[in-house]
């Protein structure tokens, strides 16, 4: 009974990511379609990614997803690490309502956040932008960052750290050079979790957004309503020749360097 | 210590007023919105009901039921689909469960919108899906699929499996084997082991699972209007509509409360403990 392969345990998940990946498969090859119907093959050509690669709102609308991912990603980092860091010292009153309090936004239909917010800033006269974006999105990322840090602190060593500070390290280089390697993974983790959410966020950010802010979800959502361009599916080509690149690099230095423990 | 506790509170405090600031507030500004009376675009100041009256009245009711329905449906197939997937996954050796875990993660990279186009597509009327039935003469005419109740249900389905995916996988995967061969060995039949041990064990999974695709397919209003046309109306599309085309605060207000209330609802009832932990 140990962990082997029988015909059903590999034979369904393959199953599952050959149809996880039709659609895929589809658009990439409807990138090449000559043809701007996407019922007919008119042949093979470059002329999507051409277009793509002309259409100055389209990258735009990517540099601003980009943007919007790292920051409110990297907010909700520092935000997150350093309260799970704190709250276990902290005599701050209600802290464990407080903790709870930031995890709410993983637990709240999308749509419920969208419309608080937009109320919310209205009410305070906010602009809508990409300032208005950036605070939505780091608080829906500050949950994923926030579980991943503190259930790594529970499992954490702490001789490591006070080994460090009986040897004369200050609080503060204890923390830099002993704490925040432990935690780095968990801290990545995290970051890669929310990046991925954010960069890929429609509802929050329709919700969010003025008008002159477009993120690459909400100019592809806004094309799929009114009208597609096979400009879209050369967009998601790259995307995925990217992350796949990305995925591959990530399992080549695992490999290559020695497994450490 | 005391100094210890200082720097604890001054870390913790960002998030404290971030939360306080940027959750908390705007959910109680919902709260209160949903019992303020509208007035023009805005709303006024007082205390009514009506903005609930109308949430439960015929059309709205109605919206509610239906969205709820497809809810209920894309989990179900979701924990159908994505559990033995999981299961399976944590059961091969760690090189072929790493490679589709993997495959699993990738798409998310992928804007979710651009792979629920290969779906469209794919379902359009004379689309590939017809070119293949009609060409191998299983269907006579093109089906008509795309922007039908079950096209919406696949995009639902789709978007929300790597969610019950991972989290079965993650409990799965430190499932102690040596107990169903324990359980085996005493004379259990395949499916009693399963039901007695496997199954419990990878609970937890199953109902985190629950947790993640419930939750959002009450609000993935997106995907039934882009692969059901406008035939498939739910919550979350009301809400747009009352937001952003009536600019009706209260009344989107009020129907926020009522979502929320509901997957609130869901979600405790998953986070119960089963009986036989307590």
């Amino acid at each position: 009974m140990m962990n082997k392969i029988t015909f059903t345990r590999i034979a369904y998940p393959i199953l599952i990511t050959v149809l996880t990946y039709l659609p895929i498969v589809v658009v990439v090859i409807y990138s090449f379609n000559e043809s701007r119907l996407s019922s007919s093959w008119g042949g093979f050509s470059l002329k999507w990614y051409r277009e793509l690669f002309r259409d100055e709102d389209m990258f735009e609308a990517l540099f601003n997803s980009v943007v919007l991912a790292l920051s409110s990603s990297m907010l909700a980092a520092i935000l997150a690490t350093a309260a799970a860091l704190g709250i276990k010292n902290a005599n701050l009153p209600g802290k464990r309502l407080i903790e709870r309090a930031s995890l709410l936004p993983l637990i709240i239909p999308e749509i419920v956040l969208g419309m608080v917010f937009l109320a919310f800033y209205s009410l305070l006269g906010m602009k809508f932008g990409m300032m208005t974006l950036i605070l939505s999105h780091t608080a829906f990322c500050v949950p994923y960052i926030y579980t991943q840090v503190s259930a790594r602190l529970e499992v954490l060593d702490s001789a490591p750290i006070e080994a460090a500070r009986d040897l004369g390290a200050s609080g503060f280089m204890a923390f830099v050079t002993v704490t925040l390697p432990l935690l780095a993974p968990a801290i990545l983790s995290g970051i890669f979790l929310s990046f991925a959410m954010s960069f890929d966020d429609v509802i929050i950010s329709v919700f969010c957004t003025g008008v002159s802010v477009n993120t690459l979800p909400i100019r592809v959502y806004t094309q799929l309503k009114t009208g597609v361009t096979p400009e879209i599916n050369a967009m998601c080509t790259l995307m995925l020749a990217v992350t796949v690149v990305c995925y591959a690099a990530a399992a080549w230095l695992r490999t290559r360097k020695p497994a450490k423990h | 210590m005391i100094k210890k506790a200082k720097g604890a509170t001054l870390a913790v405090l960002p998030l404290y007023l971030f939360t306080l600031v940027f959750v908390i507030g705007p959910l109680i500004l919902m709260l209160v919105l949903s019992f303020s009376p509208r007035d023009g675009w805005g709303y006024g100041s007082g205390f009514t009901l009506d903005n609930y009256a109308v949430v439960f009245s015929g059309t709205y009711l109605n919206t509610f039921v239906t969205s709820l329905k497809l809810a209920v449906i894309s989990t179900a197939a979701v924990i159908f689909i994505g559990y033995p997937f999981g299961l399976c996954t944590a059961l091969l050796p760690a090189r072929f469960a790493r490679f589709f875990v993997s495959t699993q993660m990738i798409p998310y990279w992928v804007n979710s919108l651009l792979r629920l186009y290969g779906w469209i597509i794919i379902f359009r009327a004379g689309g590939l899906l017809d070119a293949v039935l009609m060409g191998l003469g299983i269907t006579e005419e093109p089906l008509k699929l795309l922007y039908t109740y079950p096209a919406v249900v696949v995009g639902m389905i789709y978007v929300l499996l790597p969610f019950m995916f991972t989290s079965v996988y993650q409990v799965a995967e430190k499932l102690d084997l040596s107990l169903v061969e324990a359980a085996r060995d005493l004379g259990a039949g395949r499916a009693y082991a399963f039901l007695t041990v496997t199954l419990p064990l990878t609970l937890p999974g199953l109902k985190t699972g629950v947790i993640l695709t419930f939750i959002p397919s009450m609000g993935l209003f997106f995907i039934a209007q882009i692969l059901g046309g406008n035939k498939v109306v739910l919550v979350g599309s009301l809400i747009e509509e009352l937001l952003m085309k009536a600019h009706n605060q209260p009344g989107a207000a009020a129907l926020s409360v009522i979502l929320m209330l509901l997957t609130g609802a869901v979600c405790l009832l998953m986070m119960r403990k089963p009986r036989w932990q307590k």
